[in-house]
């Protein structure tokens, strides 16, 4: 594949979009699905710069912690959803706002 | 030029599938704007020679992680009216200062990226090369990656198995 | 005999514990038993002892029991018996035995009978530890014992704030005194390594010079505990409002014998005195002064037992005064005749508060003459001698310190001359009391003459006021002697004659009114100076202002604890964030994520100000 000549600022660009955006909807959703739906989108947006900071410098690193970020997002997500089932089952809603006891 | 004017497409629907998922009041509805983000990032890994990524991204991300959400919202039976409520809460007094937030972090990152400059990418980064990383220099990394996802295994399984136990 | 000295002191104690133990359940008549039974029988003790020693005129000392033992100083419960030692017994225990007959009629209707008499019996057990101590420590002992007891007995009847009031006052200003004299006591000790009375001033005479420092300190230090407990200027202000206690406690306490102590610590302690003249000096100035002021209030108080109280106070002048030019002897003397007349006075104006329903008022009794002939005939002979008439005992004693304070070197005359101003005065104001009282037209209707058990101790007083000045106290042992030489006979004369002066201005203008002075009282600095020497010379207001006040600002500053102010900022301060971290604390998710996104934004900001993060050109 030579010539390929995609600028690598132009991605950043589009990493620091979606990360944007992605925390967009972390501050202005309330549903909890949305909530993680979000987080999804902001560690995509990360591994998508490291990728090609890896790719930029021809080395697989960025691959490698790619990866650990799919770990975590993995991890998170389980976690994640069944938290959503607990609160489902506690709050009846998964409004997060309705399940504010730990207010000060 | 080919792998250029992708690149642009399919960093545009990403965009716009992203602002899609984050918009919409139906979850379903937001999970395949999502994956379809999901999708276009993947091609994104493709064009800039990292393969590897791209296969992975599409089979965990939009597979395992993507149809996870799915399950859950479907034990979860959300209705209707659940979506007016959605609806209801998208309103620009709500999004408008998180909006302004967001945009003075791109904008700082922005300006951190401005002076970037380069093409992305001399060659194909293969999956040979990332496993010979990942068990070589970053065998610890992989141990710990390991425990977390032991860690979710058990969280999720602790919580999930008396959401279960209740629901009998 | 003489070791059974302890047992006078331990008789009155013993009674006053037995009555407080028992006061809920001993009948009244047993009550008054033990009460003046118990100071009957220290009375009787202290007779023998005189008797005994009269016969043997050797001071003996005796040790009971060491009372602490702190590396070298070892005080011991321990008595000293001397000739003075014994007319200060024989007049608390006599005079006191008649005081308490007296009250058992005075107090008859009151429902704390016999706390009254525990208090009275303990005054006299700490009293007599007081003149008997052989160290200076238990003297001290016995000094505070009968400050306690006056305290607790000015506040008897402790119903009404006003008389809570008097005690505290009463106990307040005398500590000042207290205090100095404590002072004196520890500056004593560590000079002289010891404070039994006799080891120490022999052995200050050994070691101090005469004139020296030290001794004009440490005599300087007891004159303000004296000065404080007999009432002299400047300390002198409490012993006025101390009459609210019962009048037998007046003539008892603060007539005869407590207000007499300063006195007898003089006299105790002159081998030091004798060492400082200018301590003695200023114990001469402080008497007269006292005895000039205290005369002048006198002649303008209204209330039968202020007026003798400020008597008191001058007499107890004339008894400093005697001190400070060296009358030792002569003031012991005026002591022991003051104790008799001023308690004759103070229970007649008792009985006549007694029987006139508690009426203080002299300008509202009057014509008492006919009504209470007992009282009258106390009254007259009590102010005879007060006024030192000839041939009664008052007359002996004041004369001998007027003749002595003539003698004193270069301000003799002055002393002398101000003793017989004085002199003039007390005349004016005990006869302005008894025409006042008992001559004129009757205001109030007495319930009756004394009974019995006050007519006893008025007549015996009454003898005792007369005959006094015949006695011859046993105190040569005790003293230096006083220089032989007699002055002019002139001297002599005007002192005669000066009382007989007064007593017939008294008559003029109270009783016959043939000299009016009322264009006098009614001008302008008449009134100004009526109203000063009324309020006391404006000493308690003066007294109000410069400490009273003072101290009430700077205490009501200190309520609100200042100092605590500054950590109670921090505290508010603290509670202030932490009402605001609890208000930010609302449990929305949504915040908390735009907080921590503002403070990711915050630290992005700062980090982009160094330099090594900061973007760069060609960075590729």
């Amino acid at each position: 594949m030579e010539g390929l000549n995609i600028p690598l600022n132009h991605i950043l660009l589009v990493s620091s979009l979606l990360f944007s955006i992605g925390m967009l909807g972390l501050m202005i959703r309330r549903n909890i699905i949305f909530i993680l739906m979000s987080l999804e989108v902001m560690l995509n947006s990360a591994a998508l710069a490291f990728v090609a900071a890896g790719a930029h410098w021809g080395q697989p690193d960025g691959q490698v912690i790619f990866m650990l970020i799919l770990t975590v997002a993995a991890a998170e997500v389980a976690v994640g959803l069944g938290l959503v089932l607990q609160v489902q089952r506690r709050f009846k809603t998964l409004d997060m706002d309705s399940a504010n006891r730990m207010r000060g | 030029m080919l792998e250029i004017t992708l690149f642009y497409i399919a960093a545009t629907i990403a965009l716009v599938a992203t602002v899609l998922a984050m918009t919409r009041a139906n979850a379903i509805h937001a999970l395949i704007y999502l994956i379809v983000s999901l999708l276009a990032v993947a091609v994104i890994f493709f064009l800039i020679g990292a393969p590897f990524a791209a296969a992975l991204e599409i089979v965990i991300y939009a597979g395992a992680i993507m149809v996870l959400f799915v399950f859950v919202i479907m034990m979860l039976n959300l209705g209707e009216e659940g979506d007016a409520r959605e609806r209801g809460l998208l309103h620009p007094k709500i999004w408008a200062g998180p909006a302004l937030l967001s945009l003075m972090l791109f904008s700082e990152l922005l300006y951190m990226i401005s002076t970037v400059d380069g093409p992305v990418s001399s060659g194909v980064v293969t999956a040979k090369e990332v496993g010979l990383a990942l068990f070589g220099p970053y065998v610890l990394a992989v141990e710990i990656a390991s425990m977390l996802l032991l860690a979710g295994l058990v969280g999720s399984y602790h919580l999930g198995r008396r959401y279960l136990e209740r629901e009998e | 005999m003489a070791d059974m000295i302890w047992l006078v002191p331990l008789i009155p104690l013993l009674s006053a514990i037995i009555l407080m133990l028992g006061s809920a359940i001993l009948p009244r008549l047993l009550i008054g038993l033990l009460g003046v039974g118990s100071v009957g029988l220290a009375a009787l003790l202290t007779m023998l002892l005189g008797l005994e020693f009269l016969a043997n005129p050797e001071p003996f000392q005796l040790s009971l029991w060491t009372w602490m033992q702190v590396g070298n100083f070892s005080p011991s419960i321990a008595f000293y018996f001397d000739g003075l030692t014994l007319v200060m017994m024989s007049v608390i225990t006599g005079v006191g035995f008649l005081i308490h007959l007296f009250s058992t009629e005075f107090m008859e209707e009151d429902t704390s009978y016999a706390r009254y008499f525990a208090y009275l019996n303990m005054f006299v057990a700490a009293m007599l530890v007081l003149v008997m101590a052989d160290n200076l420590l238990l003297l001290y002992l016995g000094w505070e014992g009968v400050g306690v007891c006056s305290y607790l007995l000015v506040g008897f009847w402790y119903q009404d704030s006003a008389n809570g009031q008097a005690a505290r006052k009463a106990f307040v200003v005398t500590r000042i005194g207290d205090t100095a004299m404590a002072l004196g006591l520890l500056l004593l000790f560590t000079e002289l390594g010891t404070l039994d009375i006799q080891a120490m001033v022999g052995a200050a005479n050994i070691e101090w010079q005469v004139g020296g420092t030290l001794p004009l300190i440490a005599c300087l230090l007891l004159l303000g505990g004296a000065v404080g407990k007999s009432a002299q200027l400047p300390l002198h202000t409490w012993l006025p409002d101390a009459m609210a206690g019962p009048t037998p406690v007046s003539a008892l306490i603060h007539a005869a014998t407590m207000v007499t102590a300063g006195v007898y610590l003089i006299a105790r302690t002159h081998g030091l005195f004798l060492l400082a003249p200018t301590a003695m000096m200023i114990v001469a100035l402080v008497g007269l002064a006292t005895l000039l002021m205290a005369a002048f209030t006198a002649l303008m108080q209204t209330d039968i037992k202020r007026i003798l109280a400020y008597s008191t106070i001058s007499q107890i002048g004339y008894m400093f005064l005697a001190l400070g030019v060296g009358a030792w002897t002569a003031g012991i003397f005026h002591l022991m005749t003051h104790a008799f007349f001023k308690a004759l006075l103070f229970l007649g104006s008792g009985a006549i508060i007694h029987y006139l329903h508690h009426e203080h008022n002299i300008f509202k009794m009057g014509g008492l003459r006919t009504r209470m002939p007992v009282t009258f005939w106390s009254f007259m002979i009590g102010s005879a001698a007060l006024a030192a008439l000839p041939m009664t005992s008052g007359f002996f004693s004041k004369d001998q310190i007027l003749l002595q304070a003539y003698q004193f070197s270069d301000i003799g005359p002055l002393l002398w001359f101000g003793g017989l101003l004085g002199a003039l005065l007390t005349a004016i104001y005990s006869f302005r009391l008894v025409f006042v009282v008992f001559f004129g037209k009757a205001n109030t209707e007495p319930e009756g003459d004394t009974g019995w058990r006050m007519a006893v101790p008025l007549i015996t007083l009454c003898t005792l006021a007369m005959i006094g000045g015949y006695f011859i106290i046993p105190v040569a042992d005790v003293f230096p002697v006083a220089s032989g030489d007699h002055p002019a006979h002139w001297v002599e004369y005007v002192s005669i004659s000066v009382p007989l002066l007064g007593v017939l201005l008294a008559y003029l203008i109270f009783q016959s009114r043939q000299l009016n002075v009322d264009r006098w009282v009614s001008s302008s600095v008449g009134q100004a100076l009526r109203r000063f020497w009324l309020s006391g010379w404006g000493i308690d207001w003066l007294y109000d202002r410069a400490f009273v006040r003072p101290y009430y600002r700077i205490s009501g500053l200190l309520k609100n604890e200042p100092i605590d102010a500054i950590y109670g900022l921090v505290v508010a301060i603290n509670q202030t964030f932490n009402h605001w971290l609890v208000e930010s604390q609302t449990g929305r998710m949504r915040w908390y994520v735009a907080s921590m996104v503002l403070g990711l934004i915050v630290l992005l900001t700062l980090a982009l100000q160094i330099p090594a993060l900061q973007p760069t050109e060609g960075a590729s």
